[in-house]
């Protein structure tokens, strides 16, 4: 089934009775080609990039609950290219190109919006730290302009612009960044890899990885053993755990980052805001919900959900930044289960099991990298090699010292970012 | 979430600070090869369940403390002092 205008046109008058099933729900089956473990975001893209650009075809996503029901289900929604460290640099670069074309490649609506981030800076030395970032975005070819106060003014006049604390003296803009419907970029992935012939299998949780002489052989799951020459693992928020069923221990400590919604109101912020000096950043979702966030609440947790004072403390930001919001009502809140690694960066990397290949520690950033951390783990598992634009998430980097990519540059150690 | 702190009592979580997992008390000898190291830095359990962890009760009796707690449901069932208080700090 293709979507189209025409199709959408013709369903609505026929009473929207021929739409069928975007995936098939087929039985594992005893032998593939290649598995991936983790039916999420990046799960999903990776095995459709198996299937696109390297032919692979008799694959399965393993997912212990429904697809898409991680942080690709629930997040900030936020899509941009704006990092400053070779080695980060090229990466997102290359997924928000992949971003600009992901509807048409998908044949699916993520509702891809690129309608700008504008980092807010407050001091002189702020100021200074975001202009080298603008430059290395530029160098890397994708979009930055300096914003004044009156240039930040011009497009976001709600703000409180003479806070005694927190004066605004400009703003980083990124009109390439935005959002995407999040849930659409995990389903039209699914829907893409199903249509080439992978198998989603859902409900099928992977309990142990079979290794045979320093080789992987396959995977122990609740519905029965499945052999494979290749298997990755892609389940950010449980990679300790899955690891561990392959004798590993990673560089990851799980934490819990919170994300809030208001009900709906009329279109209000246009752009995303980011007010890095007092820990918000914000959007207003396509329903009309305000989405805003904050930083971690910096303790160890797979609870899913956070404790009352980071949530005081980005809603008094948020208050800070832009008092007009202080009249709308929280409609939810959430948490989800961030992979830190020491670093801040992310790892796409072989491990020292041969056919065993791992994608983890996306931080808080994992939903922009979505379509390239699928392309870059794609083609590990498919080549062997590492893909050029992911060269430097090597697994080693934290025992070696070396191609360390400390974005904050806060110290490569737990707890730091 | 609250912290019981042997000197202070149950205390709200603001009161602290979390200093990342225990294994921090582990330190490898001088000589120790570089894997140890790494493991020691880098390396964690990262267990879904109950962990022991350093807190710092800075804005209290700015001790120190290993705490067990539970990281699926925030239980704390323990906690210890690792240091004394700062001198001239009750």
């Amino acid at each position: 089934m293709r979507f189209s205008g025409l199709r959408v046109i013709t369903e609505a008058l026929r009473g929207n009775k021929s739409w069928t099933p975007h995936w098939r729900n087929p039985e594992p089956k005893a032998h593939y080609d290649a598995i991936v473990i983790g039916g999420g975001g990046h799960g999903l893209a990776t095995a459709f990039y198996l299937a696109e650009n390297h032919g692979l075809r008799n694959v399965a996503v393993l997912e212990k609950g429904y697809l898409g029901s991680g942080n690709i289900g629930r997040n900030t929604t936020i899509v941009r290219a704006n990092y400053g460290l070779p080695g980060n640099s090229e990466f997102y670069s290359h997924s928000l190109k992949l971003w600009e074309g992901m509807e048409g490649a998908l044949n699916y609506n993520v509702m891809h919006s690129q309608r700008g981030i504008i980092n807010l800076f407050h001091s002189d030395g702020q100021r200074d730290a975001y202009a080298r970032r603008g430059n290395a975005m530029i160098n890397q070819g994708d979009d930055a302009f300096l914003l004044d106060r009156e240039g930040v003014r011009k497009i976001l006049p709600y703000l409180d612009f003479d806070n005694t604390r927190f004066p605004i003296y400009g703003g980083l803009y990124h009109p390439r960044g935005g959002t995407a419907r999040h849930d659409a970029v995990a389903w039209g992935y699914a829907r893409g890899a199903d249509k080439r012939g992978v198998d989603l299998i859902q409900n099928c949780e992977v309990t142990g990885i079979d290794v045979d002489n320093g080789k992987v052989v396959g995977v122990q799951t609740t519905r029965g053993a499945i052999r494979a020459p290749k298997v990755g693992i892609v389940v950010a928020g449980r990679s300790s755990q899955v690891a561990a069923m392959a004798g590993m221990r990673l560089p990851i400590e799980s934490h819990i980052l919170q994300a809030f919604v208001t009900e709906g109101l009329k279109p209000v912020i246009d752009h995303v805001v980011t007010f890095g000096a007092g820990h918000f950043y914000i959007s207003q979702s396509d329903k009309g919900g305000l989405v805003f966030g904050g930083d971690l609440d910096y303790y160890a947790s797979y609870a899913q959900r956070g404790n009352l004072p980071i949530a005081e403390h980005v809603i008094e930001a948020g208050m800070t930044l832009m008092p007009m919001i202080g009249k709308a009502k929280l409609l939810r809140s959430w948490g989800g289960i961030m992979d830190m690694s020491p670093d801040g960066s992310p790892i796409i990397d072989k491990t020292h099991i041969d056919g065993l290949y791992l994608n983890c520690g996306w931080c808080y950033g994992g939903f922009k990298a979505v379509p390239a951390s699928g392309w870059c783990m794609a083609h590990l598992m498919a080549t062997d090699t590492p893909h050029e634009v992911a060269r430097g998430y090597r697994l080693d980097r934290f025992a070696t010292g070396r191609g360390l990519m400390d974005e904050e540059g806060t110290g490569s150690q737990h707890n730091l970012h | 979430m609250r912290i019981t702190c042997p000197n202070c009592g149950q205390r709200d979580l603001r009161e602290f600070t979390y200093m990342g997992h225990a294994v921090a008390l582990n330190r490898p000898a001088a000589d120790a090869d570089l894997a140890q190291w790494d493991d020691y830095l880098h390396n964690r359990d990262n267990p879904a369940g109950p962990t022991d962890e350093l807190w710092y009760h800075g804005a209290g009796c700015t001790a120190w403390l290993k705490v067990r707690r539970d990281t699926v449901t925030h239980v704390i069932s323990d906690a210890w002092l690792v240091m004394p208080p700062s001198k001239g700090v009750k």
